[in-house]
This record gives structure tokens, C-alpha cells and sequence, in this order.
């Protein structure tokens, strides 16, 4: 009756070039699926759709500038959730707490006005940002070293809270009638990242760059990401050698939302030039699935973000050239990701043919 | 006294979209599924209902409509949406063991992408001008109220002047409390999501009761996705209108300590709680405190998670193995 | 015999990865007789059983019952053949009152009446003498109340085939006595009752027929009337055991660690340590001996700082600078930096002693990964650790990068041992550190154990093979229910003598050496 039964992988672990070709599949299979769908909405032929996504991704030296924007701001967040779910504490949060820092950028912007010199003015910004976001962090953490207070759920509540308060925020300073900030220090260029070589984006891509190499050094080399792993993996061995589990679940969740202050600050100061309720655009949320779909692996995050980022501009140039509606890079998006997760399963766990077949 | 009762009949059809959508989410989480695609799952319900509507509409024609199509095709295909999206949940989680969390927040991203997705298609195939779908009649037939509530002042305004999506939210919460509590199914659900290995070795199946859970609270969620539209929204789509109360769906979980016959008043206050700036005016308070109002239900319930985890009464936890995979050879 | 037993085992195989749990296991067991399950720790017991009742899949081989055969993938279809497993970890929902978690997973019932369900529990319970509060919720109860809720739970089913997995291990002797006499009138009953044990004494009194399983290998069965406790342990063990342990006099033992008065309630507020008072002295192996749970655990815990104490104190005598230092209530850390040197080996390996998802090197470097001023990690010494344990304690593993996780028992706690050994202690302090392994692997550890003796160290160690105890140890202190009730010369005390004080439920905690 029962054809097979299903056993875990703990002793044989799949090799890990099996285990990479089986991402590399369900990728492909999900891409197919995408494909599907593409070519019953809009009746075009499947190269035509892929190669609109790759014209959409890398047609022109914009989007290609806009590509690796998106990248670097979505690797930004998932850097910054990285060490919390390396301890497995599951900050859900980081859509807060980056949308917390770019509201202290913007605010820095619009108050201290035009009365520092801008490279004194985005030291202040960063500083506040990081600090926001850190805030915003770090009360969760709290929680959840005194009285293990369910980090999910408050993290999630944060997110809304942050997101009211950005809502009032713009509504006391609306400009005038519209509802939302214009943006700031439109002449003078006060608090805006400076463009290196005509390049709006490249600093936020440098920026980001380093950040991934140090985030990748400080989680492999250095003693408090050690601390992380071993919490992580298990909290009775890290009492057991004397390390601190409050203490490090509160600073790494420090850690956590200064980065993603950071994030906040540069869509702020590096892209937008103003605050509004979708700065961060859902991004703390895609980053959770970024940084888990990396094995928490901060290189190897570079290439799932701009996995999802490149199925998000491509669908968008698609259903752009097609008239199809925004959202379905939402869409695509959702099934490759289903794909990804699904893949795990064949990597972790493996059929056994019952031996009792056929008698 | 008017405005008062005014207040509780809109607090109430404010709550019902929530209390659908956290009556839902609750039996799921009772099953050891933190499913955070809820509000996927409840865009998609809406979504699936506005499709229903549309096509009916458009084949006969607002003026035929048989009332008892318009709500039962709508009810059948938003049901069928929101079930899809709980099957996807449930294959990735329960039959591929993947993380509930992310896959909760890739069905949140793919549902609400799917809801506005096909709103904005609906929206091009009905040449509207303004950027929504306007099922009025459909929406009328939702929002027949009982006949004599009018005649009965106060008291009629107050109880009997809802559609009738609003009393089905409330039993559908009060009968899941009583199965819950009550029955043997119900101590299996509640078995299931507490200690998966004790319910195995018990008999129960546990993943049938998962897939099975899931799927029906998935349902229920996406009955409020549909109440929203057909009702809350007198039949109008606009992309993005649902905005982000499936997350307050999943906040009065927590507030409602896991029980759904305690989502009902949740849900109310919640509803109060998000329209109350347009009652409560105090000197100097401008539109912008709207804003700060609309951060008390989160806030709310960010207290009530807080006092909940400092009491450490056992009755009054999550669910134990909420958000574990179960694998029966685990060792 | 013509008759039909009632259940039958031929050939069963089960394979965790490369483990071989179980290979070729035949058993017969009849109707209305106590059939034991005999054999140490790790040899495939639990395994077994847990195939007959549907938690495992067996890889090879056929289950008969009453002559028929029959598969049994789920806890469901051994509910169907009246199979009833009490599993040593009690599988019971907290948040269930004891009724709710007896009727769980019952259909065929009739109405859920709870009322109803109540008054047939009380009745079983009254006809065999349980004592049970039918609307108490399991994480109200004592180990033993969970214990019962468990066997009733068995027989509200009906179940005609029984099999408790080490149900003693956590009873009292009197509430042995009491779950004996049930068994035996639920013999008279025509049930076949499978009990899972390694207590020789409990074998001899209760079974009809024993059966003994030797590393996952089944090597016969015998009646318990023609059988001697020495013979059984000769199937058990493979050959008589003689235990060559070299044991050496202490040399110039002094006052190395001075407990007194420890006090410690668990979370539930139950005394787990009552007024514990011992000293442990350098260049000697103190052990401590005690049925599972007798406050061992919480003892070493507390002094390796992981458990907070109600009151008592836990002088450390430094042999460097001669300062007394007071551990009570210090983190491990804290206990460090007073240059105390003390290494743990945990009972709970994987779990607490070692990080099984890391390699070999990052698992050297969970004592030392502080050391050095920078904020980086320094993996160079940490990898020569590790080769050097590899090496000198002959660990099997494919290399020192492979994660400890995929190493088999007795290489993991080779690894263990070796890390904290090379911590150079004055104090080492181990939990059941031969459990699950090898009589190879254990000899070795019981050599590393008298190496640090010679060395001056102060070893603790708690076993639980009496035989083992007295043949390495120097001196026992016998725990039971968290108060000492003994502390004994072992090379003048006897088997016998431990085995009493282990089980003496009253009497004064001073119990004077020897």
C-alpha cells in the first residue's frame, strides 16, 4: 500500500555539488513554471518572455544600474537579519526597524536643513539611522532574554508600529496638501549619497559590498560570531561553556538593527531622498527568505538576491511590455521561491522504496 | 448615545474581516502551524471572490442576477482560492517539511501579488476609468440585512443590522471553540499542534490533521477577505485597499490567548480600536493623531504578549510545537 | 508447543544511516506470560519495541501476530493488533488533564463524554490500586503519576499485548512492587506483557522468559526458572565480565573540593538536592552512584555552575596559591577566571557537551575560543587539538572537518573526553561516560580517567554500573532522592551494600566514611 517511506539525512549528508544541482534545478523547474504562466497570460512564446526578462534586467545601462540597486539594498537587509536567524532567533522585524532608521535619516534631513556640510551630515544620518534601527531591535531582545517572550509575533507587531509612527510622521509634515514628503533638500543635495562618476548607485553597491565581506568575516572568524553559532545550535552548550545567552541575543540583535538602520538610511539618503510608508518596500520581509535560502551564508546571499531581483525586474519588464499588471513580479517571484523551499526536502531527507513491495 | 451605537455597528464590520481572518489563523496555529501567510491568504480569498462576481455579473448582466448566485458563486470560488493557497502551505510545511515562516512569508508575497495581480487584470478588462472593480450588485445582495432590524431601534441597530457574513463569522468562532473544547476531534487538533510525537503514538494522523486544519482555516481567513470586499467595500476592488489587516488578523491570536470565541470580542475592540480617531476628538488633535490611533491595536497587543509570556500560565501559551516540522523518525 | 504465540519477530533489521540498530532479531512472546527484554544500554531494546508499536518501519523482516502476518507502519495499526507500548519518555501532552490525555486518539467511543471517560479511568484504577486524579493536568504530576496515567492509558484500550520500556528505572521500590503486582494479575488475565529492562534482580522475579539482545544482535532466549542472574549476564555481555580495572592507592590525596549543605529545588519546586555535604579529594576517583534522577545531574551541574543553589557552599581548595575559593552560585565563566580548573564531561553529549553541527576544530574550541585579545577566532591550536585527540584516542572519522553529529557514539565522546582533558583540570568531573559505548571505547575512558588521577586530579564520576563503580572508584557517595545516603570505601564495600543505600528512601543524610 505505502510505496515508500521517507527518512532523514543525519549521518549520509547529500554531497554538496548533488545538493547544489538540486537547487539549480528546482530553480530551473520553477522558472519553468513562471514560463507556463507567462505564456498562457500573454500568449507569447517562451524565449520571447525570457528574453524580455533579461532585457528587463540588464537591456540598458539604467536597469542594469537599477538591478544592482535593488540588489545591494535587499543584501543590505538580509545582512542584517543574517546573525539573529544564525542564533535562530526569528526577527521577523527588520521592515521596522530599516523603515525606523530611514525615518531618522529623512528627519535629519528635514531639520538640521541645510546648515552642516554634507559629508558632517551624513555622518549624523548614519549615526542616527543605525541607532534607530538598533533601538527598534534591541526591545525585542530585551523581551525575549528576560522573559522569553515570543520573538516572531513582537518583532511582527513592531513592524506596524514603526510603520504608524512613519504615518504620522508624514502627516504633520506633509508637503502641503499631497499627503507625503516631496523630496528633501531637492537643490541643495544636503544628506543625498554623492554620485561617484555619474553613478547615483555605485557608493550604495560599494557600501554593501564591504558590508557582505565583513558580515561574511565576523560570522566565520570572529569570537562573537562563534558565540552565535554555538547559541544557535544549542542553548544548553552555550551555557554549558559560560557564554552569556542574554547577553548575546541582545547584542546581536543590536547588530541586527544597526544594519538594518543602515539599510534605512540608504534608501533614503542613497535612493528615495524621502520617507514615505513603502520605503523599504516589503524588503525585510524578502530578506528573511533571501538569507534562508543562503544557508545564512553571506556570499552566498549575493546570489539569491539578485536571484529575486533579477525574476522581479524581469517580470516586471514582462508584464510591462505585455500589459500585464505590477504585481506579477509578485507572482513570479512567490513560485520560484515555493520551488527553492520545496528543493530543500531532497537535499535533507531521503525515499526508501519499502523492502516489502510486491510480496 | 447615537454616535456611540454608530461606533459599535462600524467597530463591528470593521472586526469581522479580522475576526475571520484570526478565527482561521487560530485553528491553524492550534494544529502547530504558524502560518504567516495569512494575509496572503486572505488577499487571495477576496480575490477569488471578486473574480467570481466579476465573471457572474458579466454573463448575465447586473440586472438578472439571481441573488442566491451571486453570493453562493463568489462564496464557492473565494473558499476554492484561499483552500489553494492553504494547500500550497500545507505540501511545503507538512509533506516537504520546509520552514513554516518562510514559506508563510512566500505565500503572503505570492498572495498578495496574486490579489492585486488579477485586480489590476480585472480592472483593464472592464475599461474602468477609476482604478477599481465595482461589483455593486453583487455587493447588495451581501449586504441584505434582516428586514425587521430598522423596526426595532437601538437594540436592532446594534444586533440585527449586519449582512449576514457577520453572524456567520461569529458562530463559525464560536462553533470552532466549542470543537475545539469540546470534542474529540478537537483534543486531537489540540494534541497535534502541542506534541505531534504524543498524538503519532496515539493514533491520530498527524499530518491529515494538519493538511486538514490548515486548509479549513485557511478558508475561513479568506472569508474575510471576501467580507471585505463584498461588504466592508460595497463591492469595490482597488488594489491595495485590504492593506495590512491580515497582520492585525494574526496580532488578535495573540490577544485572543489562542481561543476563537475570544477573537470575537478581539476582534470588535480591534475594529473599534482602528476606527476610533474619527470619534474621539481632543483639543489641538489634528488629523495627524489618526496615525498614532491607528498603532494602538498592535500596541494592544504587543502588552498583552508581553504579560502573557511574564505570567507563564500554561493555559495561556502558544501552542508548544507552533512552527516545528514533525518527522516521525526524527531521532 | 502448538500453541500460537501471539506475537512473532523473524528477522528484524532496522538501520539508522550507517547504525545498525537492529540485525536479524527473532522473538517469540505467548499469551499470558511476562516476557523480558534484557540487555545493556544501547543494545537495541527500545528500537525493537518501538517497530512493534508503530513509532519505527523495520528496513527487513516480518511481525506475526497470533500467526498471521501483519505490517505495522503506525502507532494506529499497533492500536488495531492491541499493542500498547509505555515508552520510557512519557509521551503525554502537558497542557491535558490525565483523562483527556487516556481518551486522545480514541474513536470508537461513542459520544466524547469526558464525565463518562472519568468514571471508567477511576475504575480501572481502584481495581488495580492506582491512585489517580483523573482531572489533573500532567504538568501537575509526579514522574510516577505520569507513569500511571501511561499504563492506564494501555488499559483503557484494551490492549492484550503490553510492553513497558524500563518502567522502574524511575519508580520508587514500593511503587516497583505495586506495578509488579499488576503485571501479574494482568498475566492471570491472558495478556502477554514484553517489559524492557536491564535489572537483573527485576528479571529474575517477574518474567516467565527472557530474551537477550547483544549490540542490536539477538542471542537467545531462556526460561527464567532454568536461568541464573551469572548466566544472563554472561548472554548480555558476551563473555563473563572480568573487570580489570588497575586501580593505584591515591597519592597524597588533599582536600580538593569541600560540598556542603547543598540545597536545590527544581523549576516545579521540588527538592532535587537535600542537604548534600561530600569532599572530593585530589589523586583519588570519587563515585557517585544512585537510581537515574536520584539529583545527580543537578549535583555536577551546580558545581560546574550551571545550576543555581537554594543554599550550601562549594569550597575550592587552589593547589597553585592555597586560596579557598567558594563556586556556589559563580557562572562558568566567573569560575574560570578564578583559575579554578574544572572540566565536565555532560551526560547529554551532542546536547550540551559538544555542538553537533560543527566540525572537530570549532568543537576544541568551545573551552578556548576566548583566548588571545582580539576579536577574532584563532583556529590553528584549536586544529591541533584536534588532530592530536584524533590521533591518540584513535577517533574513527573521516577527518577532523567532518561535523561530530555523523561520528558514532563511542568517537563522539572520545572527542569529548579528550577536549576536556586537554584542559589540564584539577578537577574533572564526568556523567555516565561510558554509556552506549563499546567495551573497548569504555575501557579507554576508564584509563583516561586513572590517568588524571595519577595525575593529581580530582575525578568525579557517576555511573550507573555498580560493577564499574566499585572496581575503578576509590570512594562512592550513594545519592538517593538528592540526599547522601552513604558515602563508602569501595574497595571494601560490596554490590549489595551500594545497591541498599541507593534504594534507602529515609534515614540520615550525615552517613559517616568508612
Amino acid at each position: 500500500m505505502l510505496g515508500f517511506h521517507v527518512v532523514k539525512r543525519s549521518k549520509d549528508a547529500t554531497p554538496w555539488w548533488i545538493a547544489w544541482l538540486i537547487r539549480i534545478g528546482a530553480i530551473l523547474l520553477g522558472a519553468l513554471v513562471c514560463a507556463l504562466v507567462t505564456v498562457v497570460l500573454t500568449g507569447k512564446d517562451p524565449i520571447y518572455v525570457f528574453t524580455t526578462m533579461v532585457n528587463g534586467a540588464f537591456g540598458t545601462e539604467r536597469k542594469l544600474w537599477s538591478l544592482l540597486q535593488g540588489i545591494a539594498m535587499l543584501l543590505c537587509v538580509s545582512l542584517a537579519v543574517t546573525p539573529a536567524f544564525k542564533m535562530k532567533f526569528w526577527n521577523i522585524g527588520a521592515e521596522g526597524q530599516a523603515l525606523m532608521g530611514g525615518l531618522a535619516a529623512a528627519a535629519c534631513m528635514m531639520f538640521i536643513g541645510e546648515s552642516l556640510p554634507n559629508w558632517l551630515m551624513l555622518l549624523v544620518m548614519v549615526v542616527t539611522s543605525m541607532l534607530a534601527g538598533a533601538i527598534w531591535a534591541v526591545i525585542p531582545a530585551l523581551f525575549k532574554a528576560r522573559w522569553n517572550t515570543n520573538e516572531t509575533l513582537f518583532t511582527l507587531m513592531m513592524n506596524y508600529i514603526a510603520i504608524q509612527i512613519v504615518s504620522y510622521f508624514i502627516c504633520v509634515y506633509a508637503t502641503g496638501g499631497s499627503g507625503k514628503i516631496d523630496v528633501i533638500n531637492a537643490s541643495s543635495h544636503i544628506g543625498w549619497m554623492p554620485s561617484i562618476g555619474g553613478k547615483a548607485y555605485l557608493l550604495n553597491v560599494i557600501i554593501v559590498l564591504a558590508l557582505t565581506v565583513f558580515m561574511y568575516v565576523y560570522l566565520k572568524y570572529s569570537k562573537h560570531g562563534y558565540e552565535i553559532a554555538v547559541v544557535g545550535e544549542s542553548e544548553n552548550t552555550a551555557k554549558y561553556i559560560g557564554i552569556d545567552v542574554r547577553k548575546v541575543i541582545i547584542r546581536t540583535m543590536i547588530i541586527s538593527g544597526l544594519l538594518c538602520g543602515l539599510a534605512g538610511f540608504l534608501l533614503v539618503s542613497g535612493a528615495d531622498h524621502t520617507i514615505s510608508r513603502d520605503t523599504i518596500a516589503g524588503r525585510g520581509f524578502t530578506a528573511i527568505m533571501v538569507s534562508w535560502l543562503a544557508k545564512f551564508n553571506p556570499i552566498v546571499m549575493i546570489l539569491t538576491s539578485f536571484l529575486l531581483v533579477f525574476f522581479e525586474k524581469g517580470s516586471g519588464q514582462v508584464s510591462q511590455i505585455c500589459g500585464l499588471n505590477a504585481s506579477f513580479s509578485d507572482v513570479i517571484t512567490g513560485i520560484i521561491i515555493f520551488f527553492i523551499i520545496g528543493s530543500e526536502f531532497f537535499i535533507n531527507f531521503k525515499i526508501m522504496k519499502n523492502e516489502k513491495e510486491g510480496k | 448615545m447615537n454616535m456611540l451605537i454608530q461606533f459599535i455597528q462600524r467597530a463591528v464590520i470593521q472586526g469581522t474581516p479580522l475576526l475571520f481572518g484570526s478565527t482561521g489563523e487560530i485553528l491553524t496555529e492550534k494544529s502547530g502551524h504558524l502560518n504567516l501567510g495569512i494575509p496572503g491568504i486572505m488577499y487571495a480569498g477576496a480575490i477569488s471572490g471578486v473574480i467570481g462576481a466579476f465573471f457572474y455579473e458579466d454573463k448575465v448582466g447586473a440586472a438578472n442576477i439571481n441573488p442566491l448566485l451571486a453570493i453562493l458563486i463568489p462564496l464557492a470560488t473565494s473558499m476554492l482560492g484561499s483552500l489553494l493557497m492553504g494547500l500550497i502551505y500545507c505540501f511545503l510545511t507538512v509533506t516537504l517539511r520546509a520552514n513554516q515562516n518562510v514559506t508563510g512569508l512566500a505565500l503572503t508575497t505570492f498572495g498578495v501579488g496574486l490579489g492585486n495581480f488579477f485586480g489590476g487584470s480585472l480592472i483593464k478588462i472592464s475599461g474602468s476609468d477609476m482604478p477599481a472593480i465595482t461589483l455593486s450588485t453583487t455587493s447588495k445582495c451581501f449586504k441584505t440585512t434582516l428586514p425587521f432590524a430598522e423596526s426595532l431601534g437601538a437594540f436592532g441597530k446594534l444586533f440585527f443590522s449586519y449582512s449576514f457574513l457577520v453572524y456567520v463569522a461569529i458562530i463559525i468562532a464560536i462553533v470552532s471553540s466549542v470543537i475545539l473544547n469540546r470534542t474529540r476531534i478537537g483534543l486531537h487538533l489540540r494534541a497535534v499542534g502541542e506534541n505531534p510525537a504524543t498524538a503519532d503514538a496515539a493514533g491520530i494522523n498527524v499530518n491529515r490533521y494538519k493538511y486538514f486544519t490548515t486548509c479549513i482555516g485557511s478558508m475561513i481567513a479568506g472569508l474575510g477577505g471576501l467580507y471585505y470586499v463584498m461588504d466592508y467595500a460595497s463591492g469595490i476592488w482597488s488594489n491595495g485597499g485590504f492593506g495590512d489587516r491580515g497582520w492585525l488578523a494574526v496580532a488578535i491570536v495573540i490577544f485572543a490567548i489562542w481561543r476563537p470565541n475570544m477573537a470575537v470580542p478581539a476582534s470588535i475592540l480591534f475594529g473599534g480600536l482602528f476606527i476610533v480617531y474619527n470619534y474621539v476628538s481632543l483639543p489641538g488633535m489634528g488629523i495627524e493623531a489618526q496615525e498614532l490611533f491607528k498603532m494602538l491595536p498592535y500596541l494592544v497587543t504587543l502588552v498583552v504578549l508581553i504579560i502573557t509570556s511574564m505570567r507563564e500560565k500554561r493555559e495561556s501559551q502558544p501552542p508548544q510545537s507552533l512552527g516545528l516540522s514533525y518527522f516521525r523518525e526524527e531521532r | 508447543m502448538a500453541e500460537v504465540p501471539a506475537i512473532e519477530l523473524k528477522n528484524i533489521t532496522k538501520t539508522f544511516g550507517p547504525i545498525v540498530a537492529n540485525k536479524d532479531v527473532c522473538l517469540v512472546a505467548n499469551r499470558g506470560e511476562v516476557l523480558s527484554i534484557l540487555g545493556e544500554n544501547g543494545s537495541g531494546k527500545t528500537t525493537l519495541m518501538n517497530m512493534i508499536s508503530g513509532i519505527y518501519y523495520p528496513d527487513h523482516g516480518q511481525i506475526f501476530i497470533d500467526g498471521k502476518e501483519v505490517e505495522i507502519k503506525s502507532p494506529k495499526d499497533a492500536f488495531n493488533y492491541k499493542i500498547g507500548m509505555i515508552h520510557q519518555h512519557f509521551k503525554l501532552v502537558d497542557v491535558f488533564t490525565a483523562t483527556e490525555n487516556i481518551v486522545l486518539g480514541l474513536k470508537d467511543e461513542g459520544r466524547y463524554n469526558l464525565k463518562k471517560s472519568a468514571a471508567k479511568i477511576k475504575a480501572i484504577a481502584d481495581l488495580y490500586g492506582f491512585v489517580l486524579d483523573p482531572n489533573k493536568k500532567i504538568y501537575d504530576m509526579s514522574v510516577s503519576e505520569k507513569q500511571t496515567v501511561e499504563i492506564i492509558k494501555v488499559l483503557y484500550r484494551g490492549a492484550d499485548i503490553l510492553i513497558l520500556d524500563e518502567p522502574t528505572a524511575v519508580l520508587t521500590p514500593q511503587e516497583t512492587r505495586r506495578l509488579f503486582s499488576v503485571l501479574t494479575r494482568m498475566k492471570a488475565d491472558g495478556k502477554t506483557i514484553i517489559i524492557i529492562t536491564h535489572k537483573l534482580n527485576e528479571v529474575m522475579e517477574i518474567s516467565d522468559r527472557v530474551s537477550v539482545l547483544r549490540k542490536g544482535e539477538y542471542i537467545g532466549t531462556v526460561l527464567t526458572k532454568e536461568t541464573s542472574e551469572s548466566a544472563l549476564t554472561e548472554m548480555m555481555v558476551g563473555k563473563k565480565v572480568e573487570l580489570n580495572i588497575d586501580r593505584s592507592e591515591p597519592q597524597n590525596p588533599e582536600d580538593r573540593l569541600i560540598v556542603a549543605g547543598l540545597n536545590c529545588e527544581n523549576r516545579e519546586g521540588v527538592k532535587v538536592l537535600d542537604n548534600v555535604s561530600f569532599t572530593a579529594k585530589s589523586g583519588e576517583i570519587l563515585g557517585v552512584a544512585g537510581i537515574a534522577g536520584s539529583g545527580q545531574r543537578e549535583l555536577l551541574e551546580a558545581i560546574a555552575g550551571l545550576q543555581r543553589l537554594e543554599s550550601g557552599s562549594i569550597i575550592y581548595n587552589n593547589p597553585k596559591t592555597k586560596e579557598q575559593e567558594n563556586l556556589r552560585n559563580k557562572t562558568p565563566i566567573q569560575i574560570r577566571e578564578l583559575g579554578v580548573r574544572l572540566s565536565f564531561v555532560p551526560e547529554d553529549r551532542l546536547g550540551m557537551g559538544l555542538v553537533g553541527n560543527m566540525d572537530l576544530t570549532d568543537n576544541m574550541m568551545l573551552r578556548s575560543y576566548k583566548k588571545g585579545h582580539t576579536a577574532f577566532l584563532e583556529r590553528s591550536k584549536p586544529k591541533e587539538l584536534a588532530e592530536q585527540i584524533v590521533e591518540e584516542l584513535e577517533v574513527a572519522t573521516p577527518s577532523i572537518s567532518t561535523p561530530v553529529r555523523r561520528l558514532s557514539g563511542g568517537n563522539v565522546q572520545k572527542v569529548l573526553v579528550g577536549r576536556e582533558i586537554a584542559a589540564a583540570p584539577t578537577v574533572f568531573m564526568a556523567a555516565y561516560p561510558v554509556r552506549g559505548l563499546d567495551i573497548n571505547s569504555s575501557y579507554l575512558i576508564y584509563n583516561l580517567l586513572n590517568q588524571q588521577k595519577e595525575k593529581g586530579v580530582s575525578v568525579i564520576f557517576v555511573g550507573e554500573d555498580l560493577d564499574v563503580l566499585i572496581a575503578l572508584c576509590d570512594r562512592i557517595v550513594v545519592l538517593s532522592s538528592g540526599k547522601v545516603t552513604g558515602i563508602v570505601d569501595a574497595r571494601k564495600t560490596t554490590k549489595e551494600e551500594v545497591g541498599l543505600l541507593m534504594t534507602k528512601t529515609f534515614g540520615d543524610a550525615e552517613g559517616g566514611e568508612k
